[in-house]
């Protein structure tokens, strides 16, 4: 592969990321809207309200130190650069060398760790809280992404991302399997909480005592606030993306040639739609959780990863 | 590479005669405290540069032998030092470097309070024991050593001998240590009668033809004496009241390095003195780690002492550790000794790790004791404008401890879920389950540091401060600063440089169980297992500075808003922002408090007191949320209990009747001549 065409699908990957993004999010919102009945707003308008920030001046807390002003900046950092090592469009991802999939999973609790901090740093007490509820929610999460992992590598042999897609698109045999779909439901939950979404944080609320992404990004305005609303549709652009990829393989490219690429662009795609429908649904179903009722729900989410490592092991 | 053995054994000399010039100069200068605390710690700073140079040596393939035999009775001393003493050696000096670099700054304080010679002089003691512990290659230099260790330390913990919570946690280290040294003592001298020998060299062979029972029996002794030493859960206890109680830069000592040569010692048990052990060693390691794991930082988690939340932390990471040493003897009983040469690696780069974060965070923690002289984090907040340097080192160590990319922290947990993973090469579903819990007690551990250490620099260093001397703190002297600079630095070189180390590590497992480790490394990336799964750190480091510089740049072509506006923080619409609206180290921990209620079992008070005339008006609110330590109330009140009454009942015998003792003496003698007969 030439220099030329690695740059390209490097470009292609992360600029896939970067403006299809607030697509996502607004097409989910319009989807949770037609659900509710409701016309909802057009779903490009998370562009505008991207730019409208853009164009705002910023406010800082004065109480606040460099971390307040860096932590977008590096957040957005975090999910850029996950976007060229993520298979987005092609398991030939120009960057993929620089780290595997827990490797990947560490680079986003980097930005959670950052983004924690932030929280904490203005001194107000909503801050405080998201911060804490935040990482709760994060410590809680992260024993179930680790198992569910340990069931994709039981089955792939192998803990890299284009390693696991090579082997179940070469033997599909390998996902008809009571394992593939517990750690599949398990990685959803996961998704959805790492997430801020519902059942575990409502993202369309500023409710004062639930609300708990939002709260940690209280303080935040103008271009940072950007920063922020703009990688966390990244990240959930990428957690859907993994979904899609890593347990339901067709269509991502296997070599780099046009046709193969538009193939995945429209295979990821479908995908995508299908999974922004799912969480519409999901949202529109389902009530907040209690705070203290989302421990059992990662428990649940836990123990189902666990069966689907049992299940890989007996099955063997 | 080939190095001289006159030149090792020159090294050895100047690092012993460092730390001896840097003991007696201590007390020859007595007379001037100032005088005292240069000279002690300085040849402490010389005499440790001279003890890397000299694990580096040995690293690198040099080796030493040094028989005394008249220096100690049975055997004489004998000193010995193949790659994996070196790696400890270099384990030690690197934590005592910076230690030694920080004391000079930071004994300041206790001129005229303390004597400087007494600490000038036990801390060179202390560090030089260290060092020759894992050198000791018979039982009686070992214990000697051990013993020199352990007391030299306990003195250094009681230095601010006039508190009462000092003494009474000398009291519990000092009984901790000497009962795990009694485990070892019987451990070692059932090892040597079983073997015939002294000499740990022989052991090796030797053990090949032990009978399993009595095997398994020395391997629980000494698992138990060194576990002690590591601090692993239930015999950590020592180890959360010792560490805070020290001055700061004994307590980064104690924390990154002391607690390291338990390791060492469960190292050599299980892969060198006993030969290959059976699995079920490896799986109770296995499981003890993954309990200290996850209790350790569960306890941190909630602790609003800085320095106590630090210790806690190390029963944590002793935890990781000895996941991984469990790990690798499961692997070598499995017949994978690639994979179990990973994880051993994946273990002892932790060990090296941890001895550069846990002395950063320690000494970062002294400098805040040292700023605002309180250790209370309720007290603390808003130094990341007071002390900058300090908190972007203590942000640093933080990082690390919570094992994110691109520092060292990550580099070795990446290693130790891999090895972990790899676990399904194994076909025994017990086997293959224990493996499944321990990945995901390192995950919850992984996740729980992240929640610890956001907490921890997020309530100390941000936002507004919580009392007046916080709000008074100034940054640190530079000897302190400096030190704190080259543990940061080592942090951020092995995250990104793995390679720096990994190769000399290879190299020590290959030397100690004659077996590759199935990991593939050059400058920039890590592979293990051929492809299973990689990692290019340095990459990742430039690929995150490159997007942090381009970002800004971005943003200004898209021509977003540039201006910036100062405004207090949001409060609901109230006049006046005080510290008071901030949260709380107890308020952040709280969501663990609910979730782990069976582990922590709150006991929450409320005390309000209301006005005489009215009670729609109060007074004071009291709130106490304590939690209890199951380990103390369970395991060691009733033990303590037990002794009491026995010592009571055991009164009886001492009758004060001069007869009633001939008695005993001819009883005694009796029975001795029946059991000898």
């Amino acid at each position: 592969m030439s220099m030329f065409s690695e740059i390209a699908i490097a470009l292609l990957q992360l600029l896939m990321v970067m403006f299809g993004s607030p697509l996502l999010v607004g097409v989910i919102r319009k989807a949770k809207a037609r659900l509710q009945g409701r016309r909802g707003a057009s779903i490009f308008q998370p562009y505008a309200d991207i730019r409208k920030l853009l164009l705002k001046e910023v406010v800082v807390s004065e109480n606040t130190s460099w971390i307040f002003r860096f932590t977008p900046y590096l957040l957005a950092t975090t999910m850029l650069l996950s976007a060229l090592i993520v298979p987005v469009l092609t398991i030939r991802t120009p960057l993929g060398f620089m780290g595997n999939i827990i490797a990947l999973m560490y680079l986003f609790l980097l930005g959670t760790f950052f983004l924690a901090l932030a929280g904490l740093d203005a001194g107000s007490a909503f801050g405080g809280m998201g911060s804490s509820r935040e990482v709760a929610i994060a410590a809680l999460a992260e024993p179930t992404v680790l198992i569910a992992i340990f069931g994709i590598a039981l089955r792939a042999g192998t803990t890299s991302l284009d390693g696991i897609i090579t082997r179940f698109a070469a033997e599909p045999l390998l996902m008809l399997n009571a394992g593939h779909l517990l750690a599949f439901i398990a990685f959803f939950i996961v998704a959805l909480a790492e997430n801020g979404r519902l059942p575990v944080d409502n993202p369309a609320t500023h409710l004062e005592l639930t609300m708990i992404h939002e709260a940690m990004v209280l303080e935040y305005s103008g271009r940072l606030l950007a920063l922020v609303e703009w990688a966390a549709g990244m990240k959930l652009f990428l957690f859907l993306t993994l979904l899609s990829n890593l347990f339901f393989p067709w269509g991502v490219a296997l070599a780099n040639t046009p046709m193969t690429l538009l193939t995945a662009f429209l295979a990821l795609a479908v995908k995508l739609l299908l999974f922004a429908g799912a969480i519409a649904l999901v949202e529109t179903s389902v009530a907040k959780l209690r705070l203290f009722r989302v421990p059992e729900l990662l428990a649940g989410s836990f123990t189902v990863a666990l069966l689907a490592v049992v299940t890989s092991f007996f099955m063997k | 590479m080939i190095i001289d053995a006159t030149v090792m054994f020159d090294l050895f000399v100047v690092t012993l005669a460092c730390f001896g010039a840097g003991a007696l100069g201590a007390l020859v200068t007595a007379r001037s405290p100032t005088l005292a605390r240069i000279v002690g710690h300085g040849a402490a700073l010389i005499g440790a540069m001279a003890a890397l140079a000299f694990g580096l040596a040995g690293l690198a393939g040099g080796g030493m032998q040094l028989n005394l035999p008249d220096l100690l009775p049975i055997g004489g001393a004998a000193f010995g030092l193949d790659r994996l003493s070196a790696f400890f050696v270099v384990v030690i000096a690197a934590g005592a470097i910076p230690a030694s670099l920080y004391a000079i700054g930071y004994t300041r304080e206790y001129a005229g309070k303390h004597s400087l010679a007494g600490m000038g002089f036990a801390f060179n003691v202390f560090v030089v024991a260290m060092i020759l512990v894992p050198l000791a290659r018979n039982v009686l230099t070992f214990l000697v050593l051990w013993e020199l260790m352990s007391l030299a330390s306990y003195f250094l913990v009681i230095t601010e001998h006039e508190r009462e919570e000092t003494l009474r946690a000398g009291w519990v280290y000092f009984v901790m240590t000497h009962t795990g040294f009694a485990a070892l003592l019987l451990g070692f001298l059932l090892l040597a009668k079983a073997t015939g020998t002294m000499h740990f060299v022989q052991w090796q062979v030797a053990a090949a033809h032990l009978d399993p029972s009595s095997r398994n029996l020395i391997f629980a002794l000494l698992a138990v004496g060194f576990a002690s030493k590591a601090g692993a859960i239930p015999l950590h206890v020592w180890l959360p009241r010792a560490h805070p109680a020290a001055p700061s830069h004994v307590s980064a000592l104690m924390s990154g390095v002391m607690i390291k040569l338990g390791v060492y010692g469960l190292v050599r048990v299980g892969f060198s003195w006993l030969g290959v052990g059976p699995g079920w060693w490896g799986g109770t390691i296995l499981i003890v780690g993954a309990v200290s794991a996850v209790l350790g930082v569960l306890y941190a988690l909630v602790d609003a002492d800085l320095k106590r939340l630090l210790a806690y932390s190390s029963v944590e990471n002793i935890g990781i550790i000895m996941l991984s040493l469990g790990a690798a003897v499961l692997f070598q009983a499995s017949n994978l000794p690639g994979i179990a040469a990973l994880a051993l690696i994946a273990g002892l780069y932790h060990t090296l790790n941890h001895a550069a974060f846990k002395s950063l965070l320690f000494m970062g923690a002294g400098a805040v004791l040292h700023a605002t002289h309180t250790r209370n984090m309720e007290d603390l907040g808003g130094l990341m404008k007071r002390m900058p340097q300090t908190a972007a080192f203590f942000l640093i160590g933080s990082l690390a401890i919570a094992a994110l990319p691109p520092f060292n922290g990550f580099i070795s947990e990446w290693l130790t879920f891999q090895s972990l993973l790899l676990s399904f090469q194994i076909s025994a579903h017990t086997i293959n389950l224990i493996f499944a819990l321990g990945v995901a007690a390192l995950a919850l551990t992984s996740g729980l540091a992240v929640a610890c250490f956001v907490r921890a620099f997020g309530i100390t260093f941000l936002a507004l401060p919580r009392s007046h001397q916080a709000a008074g703190a100034h940054e640190v002297q530079w000897t302190m600063r400096a030190a704190m600079a080259l543990l940061a630095l080592a942090c951020i070189v092995l995250g990104t440089a793995p390679s720096l180390m990994l190769a000399p590590l290879e190299a020590t497992i290959f030397e100690l169980m004659s077996a590759h480790a199935d990991v593939q490394f050059n400058l920039t990336a890590v592979v293990a297992n051929d492809g299973f799964g990689w990692v290019a750190p340095l990459w990742l480091a430039l690929a995150l500075i490159v997007f942090l510089m381009a970002l800004p740049l971005g943003l200004r072509l898209l021509g977003a808003n540039k201006q910036r506006r100062s405004y207090e923080t949001w409060g609901c619409g109230r006049a006046l922002q005080t510290a008071r609206f901030e949260y709380t180290a107890t308020a952040f921990a709280n969501p663990f408090k609910r979730v782990f209620a069976l582990l922590y079992r709150p006991v929450k008070e409320l005390d309000i007191e209301f006005h005489p005339e009215s009670r729609y008006f109060v007074r004071t609110i009291a709130y106490y949320n304590e939690g209890r330590l199951i380990f103390e109330d369970a395991l060691y009140r009733p033990l303590l209990r037990m002794i009491e009454t026995l010592a009571r009942e055991a009164r009886a015998l001492q009758s004060g009747n001069v007869h009633g003792y001939l008695v005993y003496i001819l009883i005694a003698l009796v029975a001795l001549l029946i059991l000898t007969v």
